[in-house]
């Protein structure tokens, strides 16, 4: 007979170690159950070559909510945060639109562009800023359901109606807008020169199955400037030793709180009986039992894969089905022996060191999605190339580089399927758009490891390589995510949870969505709260 | 000193009208004054050829009953052609049409027919829900009087008395893309195609656009002056209505001039109000209101003038999306048209065989370029009405989406283009039409800009959209019909709720001057 626990957690990504850490706190008997055999879900460091450490998928930290990186001694567990430089945007006329940190630096760079636009950027960041400092008030909080009379659910809405009001009334028009526009049309509130629009539009796409035309995508630009890096809201930086850093830091918090991890345990179905979680039976035929299960999968693997249907109420199985998480995203990460030459910029200059892009208009990064519409990866794709030695030099060997490049689109189903050919081919459209700007770039190529939709999806486990858990629509965020009425982290049988990336506040290494759902469930038990509220701006 | 007006509206479009005629009828001294020789703008009906009849706005899904009993439209000689036209999914390939009216679907499988009741059901509980909010001014955040206040807590409560797997429906598919809410839904594409049609119409949206394609189909559910879900067509064209509009005003005292084209709207340089228009003649009208039925940019930017209004809210104008994404022609044909798969071409004939298509023709758009694969909207209104066709005639009158406004080679040489592709279409659906055509006028979103003086030939006047919704149309201190300006007012779609032919902008506004006027 295995050991009985309090509680499991199926998955260990980052927001299931969070919850397990805080379960563990507060004194619980805690199991995290991971299929692979190193944790981290998406949030990983792994050393696929000798002395070459890959970040190979998510590869950058600002949505970390500080709070709980300080409650849950991440520091001390050795996670260290380091900013680093903005992006450098490459065109295809030779010239470049540079970010700095400095803002009258960054104003004489963007009016070579515009000078009207750089009058505009002002403007452009304090609204932006408004935006993401309401919405950083609801991060670490359970969103109210607004179909509910109960006094939390009134309490929530008040506080939530108080943060608006706070805001003005004209601002409060403002934000209506903002949520259900797109990045074009609201950058063109703004700015009028296409390579900056361009610029700023990159954050609207990323992971996203939507073009910059497309309605919805202000928000998604929004979701990736309303982070920080201790307290530089709209920061970035990096996690010293890779993204796995994060994970191994909270894994630490977890271990040191008396819980456990059980790697290569991977859950075929989520046990009920009785209309109740009786824990979970892995795919080796071995029970484990716990009253409470909490799923970090992403909501359609959790309620079409390890749940039995007749366990669901009837409409879940279908709203499970329904809900919105596409493949949208591959990734390129490449070992460099040696700097390549990027001919536009003299060598040795500080902009090397920062993040690459090849942009020039709102129209190619559209053209771009056109392509993921009709199943083919983007044939001109936006790449955002990260660094990340210069800045960490953890990753790479002294006169080594590692350079993690972000791809979108690439979609889930190509014609042919994800064959070996079509994923070289698909490397090969990633170094030619390099190339393009850097001759010699191949020259320098060690290894590379190159990651569609269909490899994230096979390996992390996110259904169709979504890097979200789900589309950061309005249709799915706040009290409608993952679906209207499952929005406060219970499932629909007593004793389930869920604390991925497909409940609110939504993805990206935040690990709001793991804290959340602790706090519901210690609420449930009756048990003090012990998961931090947001550190207010 | 000129004869001063209670309220004088500029531009007799369809909401000009029938705020005039509300304003008349409820005693007021009314002037309005029209830029060009014919009545109904965008509304219009003209003769593109002898003896042939057409207007720009083909249906009238949006009439309200109120507004044609406020107005006495039927004593006034307005009256139905259809009360419903049935929606006609084409097949190129001759098979029998898929058709759609009111809650039954035929040509498709059963599973489909009883999937299309369900989701009528639903659509219709939703347009109910928020049916009586067009017809009411917007409510303000900042505004304490009980009118916005009650509109405010009527539109929670109608939310919540869906239910709450209703409701919670409702805020999740308010936000959802055509394609999305088709996929949940249906397994034909091509019933898929069809119903997704009014989801994106006169706006900048394709299927796959979220956010904005639900608001725009509950609103286009909901009139319902020939019953709810109904889609009818006017006896005499659009004339037909924009006559009884016309005569609701000036029996009741209204004084319509036309050819009357306004320069500028006088203001008052010492209380910066509104009092009047000054025409192109020169002539100077007084009145005490001055309400604009035309575009929001037009009516401050180029009527008004910024140097009275705020650099904000100059900004705020200035960024409403205009550029019209529709185009029209009208055809003259000699004979009945027939259409593959169709006894006669009585109803609302689509071309669109799948989402996808319609996607494709976007995506043309987006880059400014021509779709060779064009969607179409075809009505045949002689079918129902003969007097706008010469004997043995017929008029074909086909909407064209996802035309852009600024194309990149340029319409001189693009409209020729346009024109081939509508065409070729056409022909492929209805075989020896192009021999049957006597006649032919396509306007461009450029054309209908020029021609109806309505900024970037939208539509709407602007973007339907939910970022330009309700408190936020066009823009919010502007979005309860009155302005920052003194005596000037909005009646037209560039106000809350918008185009389609509907009138409550107009009647919306006339209740806000009538108040003001107490």
């Amino acid at each position: 007979m295995t050991k009985k626990y309090d509680a499991i957690v199926i998955g260990a990504g980052h927001n299931g170690l969070t919850t397990a850490a805080y379960l563990a706190k507060s004194g619980l008997d805690v199991l995290v159950v991971e299929k692979n055999d190193y944790i981290g879900g998406a949030a990983v460091s792994r050393e696929l070559h000798d002395g070459w450490i890959y970040s190979n998928c998510s590869y950058v930290c600002s949505l970390l909510r500080q709070s709980i990186h300080r409650d849950l001694n991440l520091t001390k567990h050795g996670l260290m945060i380091v900013p680093y430089m903005g992006t450098t945007n490459f065109t295809r006329n030779g010239d470049y639109l540079a970010e700095y940190p400095d803002e009258a630096m960054q104003y004489r760079e963007v009016r070579r562009h515009s000078k009207r636009d750089a009058d505009a950027m002002h403007r452009y960041y304090t609204d932006l800023m408004k935006y993401a400092k309401v919405i950083r008030h609801f991060l670490l909080r359970t969103p109210a359901d607004p179909t509910s009379f109960k006094p939390r659910d009134l309490q929530e809405m008040a506080f939530m109606a108080k943060k608006f009001m706070g805001m003005g009334e004209r601002d409060i028009y403002e934000f209506m807008r903002f949520m259900t526009m797109s990045a074009a049309d609201f950058l063109a509130e703004y700015f009028e020169n296409d390579l900056i629009k361009a610029f700023y539009a990159t954050s609207s796409i990323i992971g996203t199955a939507l073009g910059v035309y497309s309605p919805g995508t202000a928000y998604v630009l929004l979701h990736h400037v309303m982070g920080d890096v201790d307290g530089a809201v709209g920061a970035w930086g990096l996690a010293r030793g890779g993204m796995g850093s994060i994970s191994k830091a909270i894994h630490g918090a977890l271990q040191e709180h008396g819980g456990e991890v059980m790697l290569e345990a991977e859950v075929d179905t989520i046990i009920v009986k009785g209309g109740k979680t009786k824990g979970v039976a892995l795919t080796n035929g071995s029970v484990i039992e716990a009253p409470i299960v909490v799923s970090n999968l992403d909501p359609k693997r959790t309620f079409t894969k390890i749940m039995n249907k007749e366990d669901l109420p009837e409409d879940l199985y279908k709203k499970a089905k329904d809900f919105k998480i596409r493949g949208s995203s591959g990734k390129v990460n490449i070992a460099l022996k040696g700097m390549p030459d990027f001919p536009t910029l003299p060598k040795g200059h500080m902009l090397r060191n920062g993040s690459m892009q090849f942009l020039d208009s709102l129209e190619r990064m559209e053209r771009a999605y056109d392509d993921w519409k009709h199943n083919r990866w983007s044939q001109d794709p936006f790449i955002e190339m990260t660094q990340s030695s210069v800045w960490d030099p953890t990753h790479a060997a002294p006169g080594n580089y590692f350079v993690s490049c972000f791809i979108q689109y690439c979609p889930r189903e190509v014609e042919g399927g994800w064959t070996e050919e079509n994923k070289q081919a698909f490397g090969k459209t990633i170094i030619d758009q390099i190339s393009n700007y850097s001759p010699n770039f191949k020259d320098h190529i060690e290894h590379m490891e190159i990651r569609t939709p269909y490899d994230i999806e096979k390996e992390v486990g996110l259904t169709e390589g979504n890097i979200f858990q789900g589309e950061l629509t309005i249709d799915q965020l706040m009290f409608n995510r993952p679906f209207p009425g499952y929005s406060q982290y219970r499932g629909p049988v007593k004793g389930m949870y869920m604390s991925g990336s497909g409940t609110h506040p939504g993805g990206g290494v935040s690990a709001a969505c793991g804290a959340n759902a602790a706090r519901e469930i210690l609420m449930d038990l009756k048990r003090p709260n012990i998961v931090p509220e947001d550190e207010n701006d | 000193m000129s004869k001063q007006y209670d309220a004088l509206v500029i531009g007799a479009g369809h909401n000009g009208l029938a705020c005039a005629a509300k304003l008349a009828r409820a005693g007021k001294k009314v002037m309005v004054v029209e830029a060009n020789a014919e009545l109904g703008g965008l509304a219009a009906t003209t003769e593109f050829a002898e003896g042939f009849k057409a207007s720009v706005a083909h249906t009238l899904p949006q009439l309200t009953d109120k507004l044609v009993k406020d107005l006495e439209l039927h004593k006034h000689g307005f009256s139905f052609a259809s009360e419903h036209l049935e929606t006609l999914g084409l097949k190129e390939d001759g098979s029998d049409a898929l058709r759609v009216t009111g809650d039954t679907v035929t040509g498709v499988s059963q599973d489909q027919v009883d999937a299309y009741k369900r989701y009528s059901a639903q659509m219709q509980k939703f347009a109910k829900a928020i049916a009586a909010f067009w017809q009411k001014k917007p409510p303000m955040i900042g505004d304490k009087s009980w009118a916005s206040v009650s509109t405010g807590i009527q539109f929670g409560l109608n939310l919540r008395l869906l239910g709450k797997t209703d409701m919670r429906e409702f805020t999740r598919m308010i936000a959802l893309p055509a394609q999305d809410v088709m996929d949940e839904q249906f397994e034909d594409e091509h019933l898929k195609a069809v119903l997704a049609w009014d989801y994106t119409m006169g706006n900048k949206l394709a299927p796959r656009s979220p956010n904005n394609a639900m608001i725009n189909w509950l609103y286009r559910l909901a009139g319902d002056a020939s019953g709810f879900n109904k889609l009818p067509i006017a006896k005499g064209g659009m004339k037909g209505l924009i006559d009884a509009l016309a005569a609701s005003a000036t029996s009741a005292g209204a004084v319509i001039k036309t050819n009357a084209a306004v320069k500028k709207v006088v203001v008052d340089e010492e209380t910066a109000t509104a009092v009047g228009v000054e025409l192109a003649d020169g002539e100077v009208v007084h009145a005490k209101a001055i309400i604009s039925n035309a575009d929001p940019k037009t009516s401050f930017i180029k009527l008004l003038g910024t140097r009275y209004i705020d650099i904000q809210f100059t900004h705020r104008i200035n960024r409403t999306r205009t550029d019209g994404q529709t185009a029209k022609m009208h055809i003259a044909i000699k004979g009945e048209p027939k259409f593959n798969g169709v006894s006669r071409a009585d109803g609302r004939m689509i071309i669109a065989p799948k989402m996808s298509y319609i996607e494709n023709a976007f995506d043309s758009s987006k880059y400014g370029e021509i779709a060779q694969d064009p969607a179409m909207e075809i009505v045949v209104p002689t079918m129902h009405d003969a007097s706008l066709a010469p004997e043995g005639h017929h008029v074909i009158s086909i909407t064209i989406p996802n035309v852009p406004y600024k194309v990149k080679a340029g319409w001189e040489t693009e409209k020729a283009n346009l024109q081939s592709a509508i065409l070729n279409k056409l022909e492929a659906y209805a075989p020896g039409i192009k021999d049957q055509i006597v006649a032919s006028d396509l306007l461009t979103p450029v054309d209908l800009e020029s021609r109806y003086n309505v900024t970037g030939g939208h539509w709407h006047h602007g973007e339907l959209a939910l970022d330009a919704w309700w408190m936020n149309r066009p823009t919010y201190e502007a979005s309860q019909y009155k302005t920052p300006i003194d005596g000037f007012y909005l009646c037209g779609a560039g106000a809350h709720p918008g185009g389609g032919v509907m009138g409550a902008a107009g009647s919306n506004a006339a209740d806000v001057v009538l108040a003001a006027s107490k």
